[in-house]
């Protein structure tokens, strides 16, 4: 059967050429790269290449600026608990937004219980921040802002720049939750004013299980995790040398590769949202429609829940996503969905489809084949959609 | 993450629709939960002769609906009442664990059409409720 994968939100496929290399690095350059001889050495170069590569990829002024993580949820909470106990003395007070990734919400629950005071700033029915709002919620107490800079549910992209040359403004740091847009759309720590940013390989084609932090020179967060001197003494333990060698490798590749991508994935994802909408009646497209990640479509469909079309979609082979409760892993909806002001019942028939590199226009004519009767099929037993036509 | 045999009424649902001027009719859940069951009932000579249902809801939410009309069509009333949610499940060789509380309502609404049922030809509810409490979000 025809398999298309459109959750590259999720996880993107690895590269063949990004696997074959790690495969190597574990058979044959295999040393721990703290170790003197040749083969430690080798290994430690593997390292010394990719940090240089990473750092190219989100323009950082020195490759010392990155730290190897073992991903996204891992940076996030490095950075948000680190700064909070290093910087404690100059006050407990952190900005971030109700949209953001749980990785940043519930390390932001767990610093409440610590004593620290967190402002959560709205979002515009696109999922927005509004730098305004940022920028009155800051107080002598504030230490750290954190925005995401694009939407992993709905692909909406924040004003990062903005909002981060406010915190500068303030003398505040800025962290950026950059896990969905980095190798995606052009992240650029210098001029975005962004002091501290989180990436993960694993959703631009490099493994999972390795990722990387940004912190700017002279920024200085306490460990969370202790032990040998590895990634300056922040991330103790031997290194990923395989999965950092993968990170490397993708980081040259998306940063080669990015301006003709998007592109290609734009004209993709626009066709894909223009013809849900045209195609299926009483759908509405989340998120902003023009300043979103290239790859992501998300959108609510009335009176059916997300779960049925995932598994509907599964059965003809297309993989997808959606925010319903039974999706979530909670009761509730998605958070993001609720954040934009879209009702649960609304927001329970969601469905996010993320395009990458590897999706044709073949794939895109096919989910807008397939798609619509499935919604119909859903509907015709949905007492919400046959109480609507009575009513 | 489902069994064959949920993933079988989930794709083929039994007995799906409305039935005009129903004996009685049961609806439990509703939006906020994202699971809406609506079942309904024709009883003759106090046997349900035919059921049908409409349901909002995830996979679990379907295939549990679909199933409980299978088990319930043909049965008297009062064998009819005591079918409960787990024996409904378990028809279906069993539902992930979280499904268990917030979609697992198909014989609750089978409950509620049958207390329509009764209540629209005046007969004692015994305790039956016709609008049941959602199990999950504790809302009516």
């Amino acid at each position: 059967m025809k398999q298309i994968y459109l959750d590259n939100a999720a996880t993107t496929r690895v590269l063949p050429e990004i696997a074959k290399a790690m495969a190597e690095v574990m058979t044959e350059n295999y040393g721990n790269p703290s170790s003197i001889y040749t083969l430690g050495q080798s290994a430690h170069e593997i390292l010394d290449e990719a940090r240089i590569k990473v750092a190219k990829l989100v323009n950082a002024a020195d490759p010392e600026e990155i730290t190897f993580t073992c991903g996204g949820s891992e940076g996030d909470t490095m950075i948000l608990e680190g700064i909070a106990h290093a910087y404690a003395k100059k006050g407990k007070h952190i900005i971030t937004s109700a949209v953001e990734h749980h990785a940043i919400l519930h390390t932001c629950q767990d610093l409440e219980k610590q004593g620290f005071k967190i402002t959560y700033v709205p979002v515009d029915e696109f999922g927005r921040v509004n730098p305004a709002d940022v920028e009155k919620a800051i107080t002598p107490e504030t230490i750290l802002i954190s925005i995401m800079f694009a939407n992993n549910e709905i692909g909406t992209i924040e004003p990062i720049r903005e909002i981060g040359a406010i915190a500068h403004k303030h003398g505040v740091f800025m962290h950026t939750d950059a896990v969905q847009a980095v190798g995606h759309v052009p992240v650029d720590v210098q001029a975005d004013n962004i002091d501290l940013l989180t990436l993960t390989a694993h959703k631009f084609h490099g493994p999972k299980g390795t990722g990387a932090i940004y912190i700017k020179k002279g920024i200085h967060p306490a460990n969370i995790i202790f032990g040998g001197p590895q990634e300056h003494r922040l991330r103790p333990g031997t290194e990923n040398t395989a999965g950092i060698k993968g990170l490397g490798m993708a980081a040259d590749y998306a940063r080669e590769n990015m301006a003709v991508n998007g592109k290609k994935q734009t004209v993709l994802r626009d066709k894909l949202i223009k013809g849900i909408l045209e195609k299926i009646p009483e759908v509405r497209l989340n998120g902003h429609p023009t300043d979103r990640l290239p790859n992501n479509v998300n959108v609510s469909i009335r009176y059916i829940e997300g779960e049925g079309m995932l598994l509907h979609l599964d059965l003809v082979g297309i993989a997808a996503s959606s925010g319903s409760a039974c999706t979530s892993g909670t009761l509730d909806p998605s958070h993001v969905l609720l954040a934009i002001g879209l009702p649960h019942e609304i927001a329970h028939g969601s469905l996010r489809l993320t395009l990458s590199e590897f999706t044709t226009e073949e794939d895109v004519d096919y989910v807008l084949e397939q798609l619509p009767g499935i919604v119909e099929n859903l509907r015709k037993m949905s007492p919400l959609y046959n109480e609507r036509k009575v009513g | 993450m489902y069994s064959k045999k949920v993933m079988d009424h989930f794709s083929h649902p039994r007995n799906v629709g409305e039935i005009p001027n129903a004996s009685g009719v049961g609806e439990v859940g509703n939006p906020v939960c994202g699971d809406i069951m609506k079942i309904y009932i024709n009883v003759k000579d106090n046997v349900i002769t035919d059921i049908k249902f409409n349901t909002f809801g995830c996979g679990a939410a379907i295939a549990t609906s679909s199933m409980v009309t299978e088990l319930a069509k043909g049965k008297t009333i009062e064998e009819a009442l005591k079918l409960t949610n787990e024996a409904v499940a378990e028809a279906l060789d069993g539902l992930p664990p979280i499904k268990m509380h917030c979609s697992n309502l198909a014989a609750d609404g089978l409950k509620a059409a049958i207390a329509d049922y009764k209540k629209k030809n005046g007969l004692p509810l015994d305790g039956l409720c016709a609008n049941p409490v959602c199990h999950a979000c504790g809302a009516h």
